[in-house]
């Protein structure tokens, strides 16, 4: 059957896998899709655990993540199109203005 | 020699056992969606992660997150299925399709990567530890539950009664944080939404003068 490790396999997967995209990307919008992958990953196991604990606590913070998510990606978005505005692109190796 | 043997044969029924139950699960319902679910939400972000075009990154994004309200649904998180669903491919993936009318979405994205045997050593590394550092405290059997579920209770009932008796003032901070959100998204994305931003960027005085003009106010 399916177990708990099961999911939280699967759950550590998806996060190495935003992670490998957060250190990998130079690009900011798609640094913003790799953080959106580690959240969901993160959700999973949330979840997971509140089913085989027989616990709400975790679907609680689960709720809690979607709601930050929701939130940094309003502010990360008005954040990024001022600096589309400002530089005309959003690669971070642009966007680095402290070069000693 | 025969200590060898042993061990090997050990390991073989070992090995068969795990394929057996791996089949087994995979011919129940859950163990089907399960796999299923698993294999196509870790194909789909790791196209989002890898792929240079951004309309195919969110693209899969979206998809990989309706997946994933899949593996809610299995684990009988029925409300959170449904927020997941609503929030996340309903509001956020909108969002970045409306953010994707200010950058030019066709072309393709150049990066100049690091080195990519150091960012899987170092991505899976952490990543392992992480995990190690998380899954210590279950592996405790001193674990209760501290909001129970209910026999023959709707998820989303009891759902309701936990988040707004015990969770109640975190759900209020969290609705404030949103207001916040919303009102910095507005401010911040909705200065001079009426001039056109290619039209600006075409010509090179017309960057400058957003700044200037910014400065004045």
């Amino acid at each position: 059957m399916i177990g708990l490790s099961h999911y939280l396999i699967v759950s550590a997967l998806l996060f190495s896998i935003g992670l490998i995209g957060v250190l990998r990307r130079r690009n900011l919008l798609m640094l913003f899709f790799a953080t959106e992958v580690m959240l969901n990953a993160v959700n999973i196991a949330f979840a997971a655990i509140s089913h085989f604990y027989n616990d709400l606590t975790g679907q609680m913070f689960a709720f809690f993540v979607i709601a930050i998510a929701a939130s940094e990606v309003a502010v990360g978005l008005g954040i990024l199109i001022v600096l589309y505005k400002k530089h005309g692109s959003l690669d971070l190796d642009d966007l680095a203005t402290m070069k000693g | 020699m025969l200590m060898k043997t042993s061990k090997k044969r050990r390991w073989r029924i070992k090995e068969e056992t795990v394929m057996e139950n791996f089949l087994a699960s995979l011919f129940t319902f859950q163990g089907f969606a399960f796999y299923l679910f698993s294999f196509l939400t870790i194909i789909l972000f790791w196209i989002t992660v890898m792929s240079n075009n951004v309309l195919y990154a969110m693209t899969s994004l979206a998809s990989g997150m309706v997946l994933i309200s899949g593996f809610f649904f299995i684990l009988g998180a029925d409300f959170l299925g449904v927020v997941q669903l609503i929030v996340y491919v309903g509001a956020i993936m909108a969002l970045y399709s409306f953010a994707m009318m200010f950058f030019d979405a066709t072309r393709e994205i150049k990066e100049k990567n690091t080195n990519g045997a150091v960012v899987f050593v170092l991505g899976g590394l952490s990543a392992l530890m992480l995990v190690l550092m998380f899954a210590a405290p279950i592996h405790s059997e001193s674990i209760q539950a501290l909001y129970p579920m209910h026999e023959g209770v709707g998820n989303a009932q009891d759902v309701g009664i936990v988040l707004f008796t015990k969770y109640l003032v975190p759900f209020e901070v969290a609705a404030l944080m949103l207001l916040v959100a919303m009102i910095a998204g507005i401010i911040l994305a909705g200065k001079k939404m009426d001039q056109s931003l290619t039209e600006i960027m075409d010509e090179d005085a017309g960057e400058d003068e957003i700044l200037t003009q910014k400065d004045e106010k």
